[in-house]
């Protein structure tokens, strides 16, 4: 366990000075060059290991001591321990430039492949992945049948692949693809012999080695797999288990066409089929690569006799595991099978088939279900299978039923989100699957944010955005609503994954209860509704669990969400559902759940999004003037940080006018002007209490400035407005004032009153900087300095200026 | 069915890649056709474990000390992003213990999430006996992705377990097989766990490197994952304690 001892330990390793360190180097130097390597060595190396390993910054070490540690690491006595911390020392310190390292001279498999260890993690600046690659293969042509196993050797040569796919040559691949074929398909089905120790009790009964079994017992019935099982293996039953663990990752590298680096498919099948394949046959003959068509052939029975296997009721738990790893894994090879192949195809699926019914039976296998539907994916259309059924299931019955599983949950959205080019026709379930989704998001918040972001964009559409902005916005009632599911459920009764601490047993009544049912059901609901409900009676309900550390994780995501999803609803957005969702805005704004800190976080997106809204389509402002009066008039958000109001106010003042909307009429300025003057009234008015937080002075500078906009827009309003603002003038300079507002808040309000007071001593100027025309936005008006704008504004803010010099205090 | 595919030029076609399915999408490339969508890209090359790491796990409420990485060994390199920065070796190094760093505390803060979501008391740092099996299968547990460029230069996932003040994880290219992966990941934590005493008070896991490299060589030998059932799990636990007697 970690303890102060070993923070202490990795502070003393981390701050050993250089001196001290050389004098280390060269007692490890010492102990190395002993012909008996002790204990004391291994101590030596655990620390100097440390050492090493500790700091981010490089460590200088004696050259001699890094030298012995390569000569150690080479030297065929060496017990594997030293070789280990050797092997481990160097490739801590790598990338490193002083390394003298080469396999060339090492034959052991075991030893070469801890030299490759240290190569391999050198980086490929002067191909040394491909060079490691070249000298493995050396040593694994060179074997002999009954010398030393080439076991150690295999998982270099699927690293090496893997970091320089081009390392291995044609030959090379062929050579390791034959051999692959016999491990896979001709290991031993006979036990191997256990190493007797010899002792003089333990009577050697001379006994043949059984059959190997099957992982339910039974013997087995054909060749071995790596779910066959028995007391000890042959080395060849060894070479098995590694042939089939880096098959999938083989067949991608040796598959067509020849491996990365050959011409594309498309090419050479241009070839193929022109003249010119005719005269060069010999050479075409020599690409079609039998060694690899047979190692298809027989992963292709590999795979089929593993998912037969996993059908097998396993004795050991750690066998049952490993069966659903071996079934996930047997659908991806014959995937790449098919993707290679396409004759293998017709076998598949009549057999992927008979899997995807077994595995919908069962959930324990359920994992295995996303491999399947990723096959279905890639080779349905192909093979004119009917996917919709399967997709269906998937979607509608597996996240409502598993969303508290984390690695499921991970899993499922990264298969959406990896496969969202592929979904085709099936993509529309998809999208109407949002409620489903978002079940592994309420309740996996963590992990799965950054997914959604990536996913949402596709899973929006005009049909789906308002009921969409809904889910969102009750998301922590979403996932408040799935713990109460999961306490009443019995299945899930194996262990709490809720938070057992909070008691709730009025909620869980509310759950039966008749009356709200039906919002329960609509907040569950696995598809897109067409329809929103109001929550609001399920946000009181709810209410005991908001504060459950689950349901505010969640409720932290929202504001991030509620970006991506603007920003992609932004993008194809009419006037229509702009409005639509304007609107909603305005209704949810103070209809959320009660999560702490969550209306604030979520008031300020929506309020910079609904100023996106309105720039989008400006109209929306009268189109919603009923509305927005309503809003306004209400005086709903005065309180709090304010930033909805702050929006809605500065929307009206900035879009209201004729020039954004032919349909704005004088008497519309005027109602709105009045509503904005009874709030600002109030706003102002109203004393401060214990009970009511104050009103943000942003509100109130925002509400002068959306009056005299409006004022400068129909002119007889001129005198009500400057006679309220030189009221406001005096109101901000009275201590009353001050002390309700602070000094700093109630100057800026005092400042913003001045300018403006100035500006409607002009009426046309007020009018050309407080509606300035749509042209303005031009970049002309900026650029040029013989237009009217950068003058102007020189003007005005000089006038303001010297106006606002001109008054006391 | 399969000629009709054969004379649309399937075989012609032959997808190249599940990676095409990662290209970034825009809304109205989502209904292209099977073929097109497949065939661009090319699998990753390799599909293995990119590192391992052991590191602790602070307490919930413990704001003191810093997240410490344990262990952690990389399998292989990376190339060296290209920023038109010189790249000494010093750089690349730091840049890879940067990267194991930055993903020992996501985990951390995952784990943290988790624990507090699933409202368990906060774990208790010291076991109370040694001797006590720690449950591998209810530990906490999670996986999430890392975008390409942030740390890695490719995108990779982690898998993570999280045993009392231990976080162990794995950090694997974008594609491998994750059942696998976690089982791999719980086998290795309960052999670290078991053949290290890891839970006995005084053990030290900074000064038992050579153990811990011993159970990886066996158990993800270059980070390849293994099938291994549990009678080869058995016997390569024999020949580990042969190797490296206590």
């Amino acid at each position: 366990m970690f303890s102060a001892g070993a923070e202490s330990l990795l502070r003393q390793a981390r701050e050993i000075p250089d001196e001290e360190l050389k004098k280390f180097c060269s007692r490890v130097s010492k102990l190395l060059q002993k012909e008996d390597v002790g204990p004391e060595a291994i101590d030596a190396l655990q620390r100097l290991f440390l050492i090493v390993s500790a700091t981010k910054y490089s460590r200088r070490l004696e050259q001699t001591c890094v030298d012995l540690l390569q000569t150690t690491l080479c030297s065929p006595a060496c017990p594997e321990q030293l070789q280990l911390l050797c092997a481990a020392i160097l490739r801590e310190r790598s990338p490193c430039d002083s390394l003298r390292l080469s396999c060339e001279h090492v034959q052991n498999a075991r030893q070469l492949s801890l030299v490759a260890s240290v190569l391999l993690a050198q980086g490929d600046k002067q191909q040394e992945v491909r060079s490691v690659g070249q000298h493995v293969f050396r040593v694994l042509e060179s074997r002999q049948p009954e010398g030393p196993s080439p076991r150690p050797l295999l998982p270099v040569v699927t690293k090496v692949i893997g970091l320089a796919p081009g390392a291995l040559q044609e030959d090379q691949t062929n050579l390791l693809s034959k051999r692959l074929v016999d491990w896979l398909r001709y290991a031993s089905l006979q036990q191997g012999l256990a190493h007797s120790t010899g002792g003089f009790f333990s009577t050697p009964r001379g006994r043949q080695p059984g059959p190997v079994t099957e992982v339910d017992g039974a013997v087995a019935t054909d060749f071995f797999t790596v779910l066959s099982t028995g007391q000890h293996f042959t080395e060849d039953q060894w070479l098995n288990v590694q042939a089939f663990s880096m098959l999938r990752a083989w067949l991608l590298h040796s598959g067509p066409p020849g491996g990365p680096g050959a011409p594309d498919t498309d090419d050479r099948s241009e070839l193929e089929g022109s003249t010119l394949s005719v005269l060069s046959a010999a050479s075409t003959a020599s690409r079609l690569l039998p060694p690899q068509e047979r190692l298809r052939e027989k992963a292709f029975e590999y795979c089929q006799r593993l998912i037969e296997q996993s059908n097998r009721r396993a004795l050991r738990k750690g066998d049952a595991d490993l069966q659903k790893a071996c079934l996930v894994e047997a659908v991806l090879v014959l995937d790449v099978l098919c993707r290679q192949d396409p004759s293998f195809l017709y076998r598949t699926l009549s057999c992927l088939k008979a899997l995807h019914a077994r595995l919908c039976g069962d959930p324990a296998c359920v994992r295995a279900l996303l491999p399947v539907a990723q096959f279905f994916l890639n080779h349905g259309e192909a093979a004119a299978v009917d996917t919709e059924a399967i997709y269906q299931h998937l979607f509608t019955r597996i996240p409502s039923e598993l969303f508290h599983s984390p690695m499921l949950a991970f899993e499922f959205v990264q298969f959406c989100r990896d496969n969202l080019p592929l979904f085709g026709r099936s993509l529309g379930i998809l999208k109407l699957s949002f409620p489903n989704l978002f079940k592994f998001l309420a309740w996996n918040s963590p992990p799965l944010t950054s997914e959604f972001v990536a996913l949402l964009p596709s899973l929006v559409d005009a049909g789906t955005a308002v009921e969409m902005l809904h889910t969102l916005l009750d998301l922590p009632c979403l996932t408040a609503a799935l713990d109460l599911q999961l306490r009443l459920s019995q299945a899930a009764s194996e262990r709490p994954l809720w938070d057992a601490s909070l008691r709730t047993p009025a909620c869980l009544e509310a759950l039966r209860d008749s009356r709200f049912q039906g919002l329960f059901q609509h907040l569950l609901r696995a598809q897109a509704a067409g329809t929103t409900e109001r929550l609001a009676p399920l946000h009181q309900l709810l209410q005991p669990l908001a504060g459950c550390a689950r349901v505010v994780q969640c409720a932290e995501a929202v504001p991030t969400l509620l970006q991506a999803f603007f920003s992609a609803v932004t993008q194809f957005a009419d006037g229509a559902l702009t409005t639509q969702l304007a609107l909603l805005l305005l209704e949810r704004s103070d209809s959320l759940f009660q999560v702490p800190q969550y209306e604030a976080r979520v008031h300020r997106v929506l309020s910079s999004q609904f100023l996106v809204l309105c720039k989008l389509h400006p109209s929306l402002v009268v189109e919603l003037a009923k509305e927005l009066l309503e809003f306004v008039g209400s005086g709903r958000g005065i309180h709090g940080t304010g930033s909805m109001l702050t929006s809605v106010v500065w929307a009206i003042g900035e879009y209201l006018s004729v020039s954004w909307d032919r349909r704005c009429t004088v008497e519309q300025i005027n109602k709105f002007f009045e509503g904005l003057e009874a709030l600002l009234f109030e706003v102002t008015q109203s004393r401060p209490s214990a009970t009511l937080p104050k009103c943000p002075p942003q509100v109130i500078t925002v509400l002068m400035t959306t009056l005299t906009k409006l004022a400068s827009r129909s002119q007889d309003l001129i005198p009500r407005v400057s006679l309220f603002l030189s009221k406001m003038r005096t109101l901000a300079q009275s201590p009353a004032t001050s002390s309700m507002h602070g000094e700093e808040d109630a100057g800026a309000v005092r400042t913003r009153a001045t300018e403006l007071l100035n500006l409607l001593k002009m009426p046309s100027v007020a009018q050309f900087v407080l509606t300035p025309s749509v042209e303005v936005s031009q970049p002309r008006y900026h650029r040029d300095t013989n237009t009217a704008l950068p003058l102007a504004l020189c003007t005005i803010s000089r006038l303001a200026e010297k106006e606002a010099g001109l008054l006391p205090g | 069915m399969l000629a009709r595919a054969r004379a649309r030029g399937w075989r012609a076609q032959t997808p190249r890649g599940r990676a095409a399915a990662l290209a970034p999408v825009l809304p109205s490339e989502v209904g292209c056709c099977y073929k097109s969508a497949v065939r661009e890209g090319r699998d990753p090359p390799g599909a293995m474990v990119h590192a391992f790491l052991i590191h602790t796990l602070r307490a919930p409420k413990a704001e003191e000390g810093l997240c410490r990485v344990l262990y952690s060994c990389v399998f292989g390199a990376e190339s060296s992003p290209d920023d038109g920065r010189p790249h000494g070796a010093e750089r690349d190094r730091l840049l890879r213990k940067e990267q194991i760093l930055a993903v020992a505390r996501q985990v951390e803060s995952m784990c943290r999430l988790q624990q507090q979501a699933s409202g368990r008391p906060p774990m208790d740092l010291q076991p109370q006996s040694s001797d006590e099996p720690v449950p591998l299968h209810e530990a906490p547990r999670g996986a999430f992705r890392l975008a390409a460029g942030d740390p890695f230069q490719e995108p990779r996932t982690v898998v993570w377990l999280g045993v009392l003040s231990l976080g162990f994880a794995l950090v694997l290219d974008a594609h491998e097989n994750l059942l696998l992966a976690e089982g791999t990941l719980r086998l290795l934590a309960r052999l670290l766990l078991e053949h290290l005493r890891l839970l006995a008070p005084g053990t030290n896991l900074l000064l038992r490197a050579d153990r811990i490299e011993g159970i990886l060589a066996r158990f993800l030998p270059h980070g390849q994952l293994l099938f291994l059932n549990d009678q080869f799990v058995q016997g390569l636990e024999k020949e580990f304690s042969a190797a490296c007697p206590r």
